[in-house]
């Protein structure tokens, strides 16, 4: 925490002391050229603004359009006349209401459970002993490396097994386990101040106690991070979810609207817009809430 | 030394006369162990272990899934396909995506990052713009595009008509299909590379800026003389995981191409997908799920082996 502090007070990008630290014995021609860097560096920078921006808004407001305003050209930056319509005509489109509840549930049960198994087993390899944890510990993170295509025919197959495709338990339960989440949390509670893990051991806590009222408190940014990036993963996830499930009933949100797109014979773009925006909202607020947490959670996934 | 402390702590409570007690207080936190970490454990067994064993075994079969006997052929899903044009395809389809994404992640990523490295007003919110599409659904996103791309009505036909050319039917069209999707992955995940170039580039020592700049070179010559070497460890690790993400990508397929027009965007974890689910050619899947697995792993130990050169400039 004190370095992430410390860096934004340290100007140390090169860059920007080069153009800040100019000083007053700079000559007029370095200062013009100075200038016209600059205004280059804003043009560039309102270029990628508006690559990454306008899809954005380009959906928000297809999705009000009607169709008169989809089907001419050139398009309409802005919906002559704006129109709530195509929310509810979505939402009649595909079961929306039984998406919105399996996203909802699988994703709420799948961060949870993953909180809790990176939470339990980050504690027990850093504070508990135990014969060839390091051993254990490098299987764990092996597991990183085996991608989901490897597992997909045989989980199939076992969840099919246990009764569990076109239910909660299937789409959730295989996708349970972490090593990321596990891996980030130990590396963050083994920084933790010893004396105060000792302070506790001495006045006689318990490790149960010891997790929930010392370790979980001191490990709360991590414990948000985590659950941020292994809630927008869950919302997301795609191919396990398409797999375990063959009825509208237990599709997830994004699986849902794909279907709206392949199955549409003329392509009603508001509507689909509209549907996408279902899916879209809820996590762009997250992100704008959580966003350093996020932010900073997937750039060190990427290790992974 | 935690570890220690603990049954330190642990043994100077517990009173010497009953030892049978002890021995259990000192068990206690072998059992809390296996307790904490046991069903994390028993799920990777189940979920992520067996299942790579087992394909390895589907991938030596002749099976459709339903019926009750597989047929154990060897190598034979491997021979077949590795001299089939079509699966060869599939393969040259996987580069291509591979290539585009990784390039236009170097690239544009270290381009985006220097931008956003310059002491601009705004930037900070043009980087939340750049790096929102990372947490957006892949699916939501292949949709969206979808419409932007749709040579009628859709948002880049006029885009590229301001400079004189006509949009070509993209995701309809074996030609334009795969840059597509590749544009469409670049737009969703580029952001994630910016974030890592611009740490990378924030690491840098300044002083070796200030002394190139009394030495008066220029701008492109601390570019090519020092960014770009100084930077090369997490250049290559942007490469690698690229890699190994873009081996991955399923959702913007499946719903931008479902793998066509003509195959045209097939990759190698779409064709996986596509034998064992919806053609049930369980043993193909299998090989080429075994196949996909070798080339990852190939990219992660390459990774494993040299990235390490990069907490040198940390």
């Amino acid at each position: 925490m004190t370095h992430r502090a410390a860096r934004h007070l340290v100007p140390r990008d090169p860059a920007a002391r080069r153009q800040t630290g100019g000083g007053p014995t700079r000559s007029r021609a370095v200062s013009a050229r100075g200038a016209a860097r600059v205004f280059t560096l804003y043009v560039l920078l309102a270029i990628v603004a508006v690559i990454f921006v306008f899809p954005l808004y380009w959906l928000a407001s297809s999705s009000f359009k009607e169709l008169e305003d989809i089907y001419t050209y050139p398009p309409v930056l802005l919906p002559k006349h704006p129109t709530l319509a195509n929310y509810p005509a979505a939402w009649g489109a595909a079961p929306f209401g039984n998406f919105y509840v399996n996203s909802v549930v699988t994703t709420l049960a799948g961060t949870g459970l993953e909180l809790v198994n990176a939470v339990f087993v980050a504690y027990a390899f850093v504070f508990l002993p135990f014969p060839g944890k390091q051993v254990l510990f490098t299987i764990l993170l092996a597991s990183l490396m085996v991608p989901i295509y490897v597992t997909i025919l045989p989980n199939y197959l076992t969840v099919a097994s246990l009764g569990w495709l076109n239910t909660y338990e299937g789409i959730v339960i295989p996708s349970a386990a972490v090593a990321f989440g596990a891996f980030l949390l130990r590396q963050h509670m083994l920084t933790l101040p010893k004396e105060v893990i000792e302070a506790a051991t001495l006045d006689g806590a318990g490790h149960l106690r010891m997790l929930w009222h010392v370790v979980l408190p001191l490990s709360r940014p991590m414990v948000v991070t985590f659950g941020l990036i292994s809630l927008v993963g869950k919302w997301n996830d795609f191919l396990w979810p398409l797999i375990v499930t063959n009825t509208d009933r237990m599709r997830t949100l994004p699986v849902g609207i794909s279907f709206l797109f392949r199955e549409e014979g003329v392509l009603d773009w508001g509507l689909i817009m509209a549907g996408t925006v279902f899916v879209v909202l809820p996590i762009l607020l997250i992100y704008l809430a959580g966003q350093r947490h996020i932010v900073a959670g997937l750039s060190q996934g990427a290790i992974k | 030394m935690t570890e220690q402390v603990i049954a330190r702590a642990t043994g100077s409570t517990v009173s010497n006369r009953d030892e049978r007690r002890r021995r259990r207080r000192n068990l206690r936190p072998y059992l809390l162990f296996v307790l904490f970490v046991g069903p994390n454990f028993t799920l990777l067994g189940v979920f992520t272990y067996w299942p790579l064993v087992y394909q390895l075994y589907l991938s030596l079969t002749d099976w459709d899934m339903l019926s009750p006997a597989k047929e154990f052929v060897g190598l034979a899903n491997y021979i077949t396909m590795l001299t089939d044009p079509r699966f060869l395809g599939v393969l040259g389809n996987t580069v291509y995506f591979a290539f585009g994404v990784v390039g236009g992640s170097v690239v544009l990523g270290l381009g985006l990052a220097m931008l956003l490295n310059q002491k601009l007003r705004g930037r900070n919110l043009v980087r939340t713009a750049v790096f929102a599409p990372v947490v957006l659904s892949g699916a939501a996103v292949a949709l969206l595009w979808a419409y932007i791309f749709d040579p009628n009505y859709g948002l880049l036909r006029p885009v590229l008509s301001a400079v004189g050319l006509s949009s070509p039917d993209w995701i309809n069209d074996p030609d334009w299909a795969m840059p597509a999707v590749i544009i469409v992955y670049l737009w969703k995940h580029i952001g994630l590379n910016t974030v890592i170039f611009l740490a990378g580039l924030q690491s840098l020592p300044a002083e070796l800026y200030d002394a190139a700049k009394v030495d008066g070179a220029g701008p492109f010559r601390c570019f090519w003389r020092l960014t770009l070497p100084l930077l090369s460890p997490v250049t290559f690790f942007v490469l690698i995981t690229t890699v190994i993400f873009s081996f991955q990508a399923f959702d913007i397929i499946a719903v931008l191409t479902a793998g066509g027009p003509a195959s045209a965007t097939t990759t190698l974890a779409w064709y996986v997908y596509q034998e064992g689910f919806v053609t049930f050619r369980t043993g193909f899947a299998a090989a080429g799920a075994t196949m996909l697995f070798v080339a990852l792993l190939l990219a992660t130990l390459m990774q494993v082996r040299y990235v390490g050169r990069r907490v040198h400039y940390r």
